[in-house]
């Protein structure tokens, strides 16, 4: 990977909020590079969205979020993929993987209350065929997500002037 | 009543930044922001202040050896030969000193003998000529030029020597100016210095800070090694500023007269700061990288920035600071930092602070966020229209 793709991606992936021209002064480069550098790497799937982070639970919006861990028989020729795609196509889940372990695939869920919560393992994924088991575990507090601490101490500690 | 004072001390000017942090506080408005600081914005990376913690936790609360802890020496040792390509004796030609300042202190005091004569190319960092005149040195002040990009030049260096000439300071990459010597600029001066037989003393503290090519140390140039003190630490490269730790590397028969001198006033450096630096050594690369991208980044935009308001100024490839101009607005250093902090409640350090030759100049440090920057420039921005 060429310097600019990777300093252009370091540079982002915390702050995909920043504009073309700032992003070309930063990286000493000019503007028509670094759009034509997203728009490849966009293209090439390196870059696949660019998305915020928000501490829901400081709004009134009510949200919560459940991982759970799934046991399914896999499929002939087509190992997890399908299953696997059976349940990311819902739009409640909000990330799949799959994983070595006890389990093998840890599905991330969002709702707006528990009930709803436990309403879509029973309903839409206990049920799905292949799946053997579910556990769920609600997400009580949210540490630190995408690389983000959530409360950092946001005061400068240090003196005014210094030499 | 009797004169309670040392002569000396009390003849010392006061650090010019004193002055203004002391104008800041006055002013206790916590919308003033400041870019005056000399110290990085990053906290210690977890791993190092994991360490520290968990040498407390193991009980290592006792002093070290005089020198230091073996480790921590063997470590830096490996550390300049992998970096550097420099080669020092972890035994001999090694002390670890609470921060780079005590090195410069005690490093002065091993050498001179009063009336010897130190050659500081201003503008500075504020502590080589107050620690020279303390051991009854004559500092002999070399005014670095902007067109020279603030380097040191061999002509000007000959310009400053005189038969009682026994060291010369060089403090590169520089506090304030961001400049840094590149590896003609030390050939060229290491022939006068070897010539006239002069000692040096290299505060490389921003060695890590350098955004062309790669740090040269003096100690490099064939010759110079057997007569520089290379003085570097913790501070600036693993953002470990309030853990005091430093180290100097010299000749064995300098460094065993450091070394007494660092006993009897000092005993060791913390224990705890020299733990947690063995672990910065050993894992701290990709952090040190990775601040430096970030500081290189804020350089790009400063510099911009700056020249867009039409503020002359230097492309710095060094440590943390720009060095703009302020001569166009037929103001002093101190009257356009003063203004800028009363009206835009922005606190920058007028260049004067570093030496007489950094009148007209503003030191803007850039050891912020880009958001902090941002805003700092859009006051700087609306000061300007106002002139």
């Amino acid at each position: 990977m060429d310097n600019i793709r990777e300093a252009i991606l370091t540079t982002i992936e915390k702050n995909s909020r920043i504009d073309l021209n700032e992003l070309a002064i930063r990286l000493g480069t000019d503007e028509i590079s670094v759009a034509n550098a997203l728009e490849s790497m966009e293209n090439e799937g390196i870059i696949c969205g660019y998305h915020t982070m928000i501490d829901w639970d400081k709004t009134s919006i009510e949200k919560v979020s459940a991982l759970i861990e799934v046991r399914v028989t896999p499929q002939r020729e087509e190992g997890f993929d399908r299953i696997a795609e059976r349940i990311y196509n819902y739009p409640e889940v909000t990330s799949v993987y799959l994983i070595s372990g006890g389990y093998d695939l840890l599905v991330s869920l969002e709702g707006k209350s528990l009930k709803e919560v436990s309403q879509f393992v029973s309903d839409k994924l206990s049920t799905l065929d292949t799946v053997i088991s579910t556990a769920t575990h609600f997400i009580l507090k949210r540490y630190k997500d995408h690389g983000t601490i959530m409360n950092t101490r946001t005061e400068d500690g240090r003196e005014k002037v210094s030499p | 009543m009797r004169n309670q004072l040392s002569d000396t001390i009390v003849n010392i000017k006061p650090s010019g930044i004193r002055k203004f942090f002391d104008i800041v506080a006055e002013m206790n408005d916590p919308e003033v922001i400041s870019l005056g600081v000399g110290e990085p914005d990053f906290d210690t990376p977890w791993h190092i202040r994991d360490e520290g913690i968990y040498s407390l936790e193991k009980g290592r609360t006792f002093y070290t050896s005089n020198s230091g802890l073996m480790d921590l020496r063997i470590e830096i040792c490996n550390y300049l030969k992998r970096r550097f390509d420099l080669q020092y004796d972890p035994r001999t030609e090694t002390l670890i000193t609470v921060g780079g300042s005590e090195a410069i202190d005690i490093g002065l005091r091993a050498l001179i003998n009063p009336g010897d004569e130190v050659i500081i190319p201003q503008p500075c960092y504020v502590s080589y000529e107050p620690c020279a005149i303390l051991t009854g040195a004559r500092p002999v002040i070399v005014n670095l030029k902007a067109e020279n990009e603030f380097r040191l030049t061999a002509a000007e260096l000959e310009e400053a020597i005189t038969p009682r000439t026994k060291l010369v300071i060089l403090p590169f990459p520089n506090n304030p100016t961001g400049a840094i010597m590149e590896r003609e600029d030390l050939e060229a001066i290491s022939r006068v210095i070897i010539e006239h037989d002069l000692m040096v003393m290299s505060d490389e503290i921003y060695a890590e800070l350098t955004y062309k090519g790669k740090h040269v140390s003096i100690a490099q140039i064939p010759g110079m090694q057997e007569r520089t003190l290379l003085i570097n630490g913790f501070s600036k490269a693993y953002a470990m500023t309030g853990w005091r730790l430093g180290y100097v590397c010299g000749p064995a028969g300098i460094i065993e007269q450091m070394t007494k001198i660092h006993q009897f006033a000092i005993m060791c450096a913390p224990t705890t700061s020299q733990y947690a630096a063995i672990e910065a050594l050993k894992n701290g690369d990709d952090d040190v990288e990775e601040m430096r991208r970030a500081y290189d980044q804020r350089r790009r935009y400063l510099i911009h920035e700056f020249r867009g308001i039409g503020m002359d100024c230097f492309e710095p490839f060094g440590a943390f600071y720009v060095f703009p101009s302020v001569q166009r607005f037929g103001m002093t250093s101190d009257e356009f930092a003063t203004r800028l902090l009363k009206e835009q409640k922005l606190a920058v350090v007028p260049g004067t602070a570093f030496g007489e030759c950094g009148e007209g100049f503003l030191r803007i440090s850039y050891a912020y966020s880009i958001e902090s920057l941002k805003k700092a420039m859009g006051r700087i921005r609306e000061f300007v229209k106002t002139l």
